[in-house]
């Protein structure tokens, strides 16, 4: 699921100093998972800024409402009258969440309050790691189920690099090594085989290198029987 | 001959080899680069050329080879994935031939947190492995990465590719270097040589595989200048294996004799590593100390270099 994490108030304050009244908009899908942007960090951060906003002499108002999914037009739909009746919206969703809303309402300014993070997953409770960086052509079966590109810090396709060791990765002994966790699990399977290979050069084209991507599945296209008649 | 350098020469004629690396400045200073060339020149056979070594921003190593080359030593570049995609490594590759470079190392490149750059964006559109295949088909196949032809000249390197025999997993450090030989390396630097019976091992393995009658492999070596440099490079480097016996002799040496302790460690180093089968030279990484060079190949016994 995609993570996210709030950002820190006082750029929040500095976003919304110059509305008056502040739809705080949640998002019931992942980032209400992750515990950043759901109904209940809704409530979180309105109590926060309606003090903070308070001690600073201001009086604005803070309305809070959260939708099933914030990237879905019909969704937001539900909450158009008070979307219509706030100066503007803060949204907790991720950033794709942002943006729908920014398309949807076009004359309503909607402002991130998280900042998206990654494509990962909990580990342990209160711990996200990064496990997926979309790159548009899964080597999942090479490697053994684990992610070169989004967890080895460097992307390789051929590790280990030299600075694995004991397990961590170069750049942070935070980080575990992923072409070590890749060599254990091969070694496990008994496809130590499938290091041996020298992986030639991905094809960056399908990740976000080849622009911003689109899919259109024709067989699902509302459109599809029309243009096929025509 | 693959390039005609004087590396590749003195490799295939069977000469132990002994190559140098000279750490380009952090400004456009030409001087500092014409001092540290004349402590190489006549010791080593070629200097490798550090390409923003720890990410930290330097003169480019193709520039400072070009220099080299006018000073009459031979360079052996070095080329990360780190700031460059395949079309400007593949031009700073066509770039390089026509100025006269003849050896081209290979490398990942360190990450970029480690300089002095670390908010920027890195690139690493191709590994090391890649970056070797890219090479050696530009220089075999007259092919670019993409498959076009060459068409006129293709650029024609030595080609070399570093190792790490102390990183992990262990096991596969051997493999690992089999696939490079096999992606393209002529020739593979190892990191610095300190721990010589895990090398030993390593090469042992190696051998089994049958590398060595692949690519030159010349084992990395270096001076210490200090019982603090070695302290540093035993527990804050990712990947270097500095044995506590060797901490320890620098720590029980006076601190105006510890740099000539050192450089003594280093020959011994030399010598023992020079044994091992499937040993083709030494590399000498004596960075930001490259006066040295010239006392531990002479205390080595590997001079005069071979003129071939
Ligand atoms: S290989 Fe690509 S698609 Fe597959 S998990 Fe990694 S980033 Fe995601
Ligand atoms: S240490 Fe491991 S995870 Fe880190 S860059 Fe090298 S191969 Fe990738």
């Amino acid at each position: 699921m995609i993570i996210a994490e709030q950002k820190p108030l006082d750029e929040i304050k500095s976003m919304i100093a110059d509305y008056q009244k502040v739809l705080i908009l949640g998002c019931g899908t992942c980032v209400t998972i992750c515990f950043a942007g759901g109904e209940k960090e809704v409530g979180a951060l309105a109590s926060a800024l309606r003090m903070a906003t308070r001690l600073d002499g201001q009086n604005k108002e803070f309305i809070e409402a959260t939708v099933q999914r914030q990237c879905e037009y019909e969704f937001n739909e539900e909450v158009a009258d008070l979307i219509e009746e706030a100066d503007v919206v803060l949204s907790l969703a991720c950033g794709i969440g942002v943006q729908t809303m920014n398309e949807q309402f076009p004359n309503k300014l909607t402002l991130p309050g998280l900042n998206t993070a990654f494509l990962g997953q909990p580990v342990e409770q209160g711990v996200w790691d990064e496990r997926c960086q979309a790159c548009g052509d899964c080597v999942l079966y090479l490697t053994g189920g684990i992610c070169p590109i989004a967890r080895c810090s460097k992307s390789l396709l051929n590790g280990p690099c030299g600075g694995s060791q004991n397990g961590k990765c170069e750049v942070n002994p935070e980080i575990d090594c992923a072409w070590q966790l890749i060599y254990d699990r091969l070694q496990a399977l008994d496809r130590l085989d499938l290091m041996m290979e020298v992986k030639p050069a991905k094809d960056w084209s399908t990740s976000r290198d080849g622009g911003p991507r689109k899919i259109v599945r024709e067989d699902l296209r509302l459109t599809f029987v029309e243009e096929k008649q025509s | 001959m693959k390039a005609g350098s004087n590396l590749e020469k003195v490799l295939t004629a069977g000469y132990f080899a002994a190559t140098g690396e000279l750490g380009p400045p952090q400004s456009a200073d030409t001087a500092v680069i014409e001092k540290k060339a004349g402590y190489l020149k006549g010791y080593v056979d070629a200097v490798n050329i550090t390409d923003c070594q720890t990410a930290v921003v330097r003169m480019s190593s193709m520039a400072v080879a070009v220099m080299l080359l006018r000073l009459g030593l031979e360079p052996t570049m070095q080329m990360t994935c780190r700031d460059r995609n395949r079309i400007a490594i593949q031009s700073d590759l066509l770039g390089a031939a026509a100025l006269g470079i003849k050896n081209l190392l290979c490398l990942t490149g360190d990450h970029q947190v480690f300089g002095n750059h670390p908010t920027a964006k890195n690139v690493f559109d191709l590994d090391s492995m890649q970056l070797l295949s890219m090479v050696k088909g530009l220089r075999d196949d007259r092919r670019f990465q993409c498959g076009d032809e060459v068409k006129g000249p293709e650029p024609r390197f030595f080609i070399g590719a570093a190792a790490n025999p102390f990183a992990d997993p262990f096991d596969f450090r051997p493999y690992r270097l089999a696939k490079k030989a096999k992606a393209g390396a002529d020739f593979i630097q190892t990191q610095i040589v300190f721990n010589v019976p895990k090398f030993r091992e390593y090469m042992k393995r190696v051998v089994d595989l049958g590398v060595h009658e692949q690519c030159y492999i010349l084992a990395g070596v270096a001076p210490i200048k200090s019982f603090g440099a070695a302290r540093y490079m035993a527990t804050k480097v990712p990947g270097m294996d500095v044995p506590d016996e060797i901490v320890q002799r620098m720590k029980a040496t006076p601190k105006e004799k510890q740099a000539e302790e050192g450089i003594k460690v280093c020959v011994e180093v030399i010598q023992q590593v020079r044994e091992i089968p499937g040993v083709a030279g030494v590399h000498i990484m004596a960075i930001e100390w490259e006066e040295s060079v010239a006392e531990i190949t002479a205390q080595a016994g590997l001079l005069p270099r071979p003129a071939v």
